[in-house]
């Protein structure tokens, strides 16, 4: 067995966001999804927007600057995660399959073994 | 002996692959089972089944070697029920199985595409990594990088060595038919290197796709497939003139296609066609086989080819499939109806900046006798193109129709727009 990291991506800035009704549903989802794959999860958790974020940079000289925001601004920001064990692979994307994304998706990361 | 690598080595690699799960410690096992013939087989002469007796040492030193390994790092004793028995002899059903399941692994959708076609041709066709860079015109070492970093993804993110379940496999296969038809049209139509066609990669296509074809023989998509490599092949030695400079469609000495490809790709189309809906191989095949069975260019079933193409949009709905169709339609229904089909897509931004759409148009415009638009499209269409094969095409168009506009000759030629795409998510058989 392995164990892989699920994260999912969404775009934040979607209007659906602040539509009470759709929160809901998302929320429904997420609850089939624990109970459909309960089995396999270790772990998850959603975040706060990336305008929560702080980002801390490493230069060469080994100074830390502390900046506002995400480490990569892009459309679709990290928005949670699941930790899943899987078999394999194929096993580990039938599950990321169900992960509610609809505005977005999900990449799926193999965890090194401690 | 190499006889023996060259034939046996990748049968022998699927199954060990299944014993050792890793293709690093697999192809290790292989080697030291060659290395092992070469002494034993000096010996005691060359066994009666070659590849039984290599695939029955490697497998073994596959074993061996998970056991010290379970052992050495206390694993869980799991992996030894886990593990293949060493009886032989094996069944070929099993030597199938074997087969199919590194061909799964090797294109499988976490992987990308080139690293795909890569592992399919190095594991599953057996070639050597300096061939496989060959293939891919690109050096040994960066071709032996990209395979040891597919290698490395399949090992640590455990993509597994199985045939895929029920609900899967369908995508699965779409998958693996993708690689080898991306073999072939490599090879079929060589996006660069100086000859327009490369026998090694349709040679290797064809053997795929006759090994899926074998060992899945049910699917309508291999069938197709098969069917499209064969039908497309076929014209091989008509494509290409003694100076190696191309042939169009509307040109070739079709005796000098090969019928006895002709024969069986035909015969597959039609089986292939009775599953419904019709894969978009099956269908494409259909195409191929329309021309196949023209006697002369004059003679092609243009709406027959049309028809098949209004299905083909809504199976697999390209750009190109949908600018092939158009070309089709305005052979069909004459160049008005093509160039009207034409013009519907002007609005798709793929086609906007494709070479081959601007000189459909031109042509079209040609055989209007709208010589002004055409030339205006042919110059449009020399901007959008630095491939020289291509530019040298078109230059010839040109001059071609400003000569003809001094001279004033017939408007009635008929030509089909002919330039070699290096798009190769569809077949371009119109033009070759």
């Amino acid at each position: 067995m392995s164990e892989y990291l699920i994260l999912i991506y969404q775009d934040e800035n979607d209007p659906s966001w602040s539509d009470p009704s759709a929160g809901e549903q998302m929320m429904k989802d997420h609850m089939a999804f624990g109970e459909k794959h309960g089995a396999s999860l270790r772990g998850g958790n959603a975040l706060h927007h990336t305008n929560s974020a702080t980002s801390l940079r490493h230069d060469k000289g080994g100074k830390v600057t502390v900046t506002d925001g995400a480490f990569a601004e892009t459309k679709e920001a990290l928005g949670g995660y699941y930790v899943i064990e899987a078999p394999d692979l194929d096993a580990a994307l039938a599950i990321a399959k169900d992960v509610p994304a609809a505005l977005g998706g999900v990449e799926v990361r193999p965890i090194m073994p401690t | 002996m190499a006889e023996a690598h060259r034939s046996e080595w990748a049968f022998v690699l699927a199954a060990t692959v299944r014993v050792t799960r890793d293709i690093d410690a697999a192809e290790e096992c292989v080697q030291d089972a060659f290395a092992r013939a070469l002494t034993d087989w000096t010996r005691q002469g060359i066994p009666k089944k070659p590849g039984a007796w290599l695939t029955t040492v490697a497998r073994r030193l596959a074993i061996d070697q998970q056991r010290r390994h379970a052992t050495h790092a206390r694993l869980v004793p799991l992996l030894v029920p886990e593990m293949e028995s060493e009886s032989e002899p094996r069944s070929g059903d099993e030597a199938a199985d074997d087969r199919l399941r590194l061909i799964f692994t090797c294109c499988h959708p976490a992987l990308d595409l080139e690293s795909q076609i890569a592992l399919t041709l190095r594991f599953v066709c057996g070639l050597t990594t300096p061939e496989v860079a060959r293939a891919f015109l690109i050096k040994e070492s960066a071709m032996a990088a990209r395979l040891t970093r597919a290698k490395k993804k399949i090992a640590i993110s455990r993509i597994p060595y199985h045939v895929p379940g029920a609900a899967e496999l369908p995508d699965r296969i779409d998958a693996v038919l993708d690689v080898v038809h991306l073999v072939f049209t490599t090879g079929h139509t060589a996006p660069s290197g100086p000859r327009l066609v490369r026998d090694d990669l349709t040679s290797r296509a064809l053997q795929l796709a006759r090994m899926l074809r074998d060992l899945l023989p049910d699917e309508p998509g291999v069938a197709g497939l098969l069917a499209l490599i064969l039908l497309s092949d076929a014209r091989r030695n008509a494509r290409t003139s003694n100076d190696g400079s191309i042939v169009l469609l509307e040109d070739q000495d079709r005796t000098k296609w090969d019928h006895e490809s002709i024969r069986e790709g035909i015969e597959l189309v039609h089986e292939s066609l009775t599953h419904r809906p019709p894969t978009r191989f099956a269908l494409m095949a259909a195409i191929a086989a329309v021309h196949a069975e023209a006697p002369s260019f004059s003679e092609t079933d243009w709406g027959e080819i049309v028809s098949i193409y209004d299905l083909l949009v809504l199976t697999w709905p390209s750009p190109v499939v949908a600018l092939n169709r158009a070309v089709a339609i305005g052979f069909a229904r004459g160049p008005l109806a093509g160039l009207a089909a034409l013009d519907e897509l002007a609005s798709d931004p793929f086609l906007a900046h494709y070479t081959y759409y601007e000189s459909a148009r031109a042509d079209t415009l040609d055989r209007l006798g709208r010589r002004g638009e055409a030339v205006a499209s042919y110059e449009l269409a020399l901007q959008l193109t630095d491939n020289e094969v291509e530019r040298t095409f078109l230059q010839e168009r040109l001059d071609a129709i400003t000569s003809a506009r001094l001279a004033q000759t017939s408007l009635d030629r008929r030509s089909v727009p002919s330039i070699p795409s290096r798009i190769v998510d569809t077949s371009n058989e119109l033009h070759s």
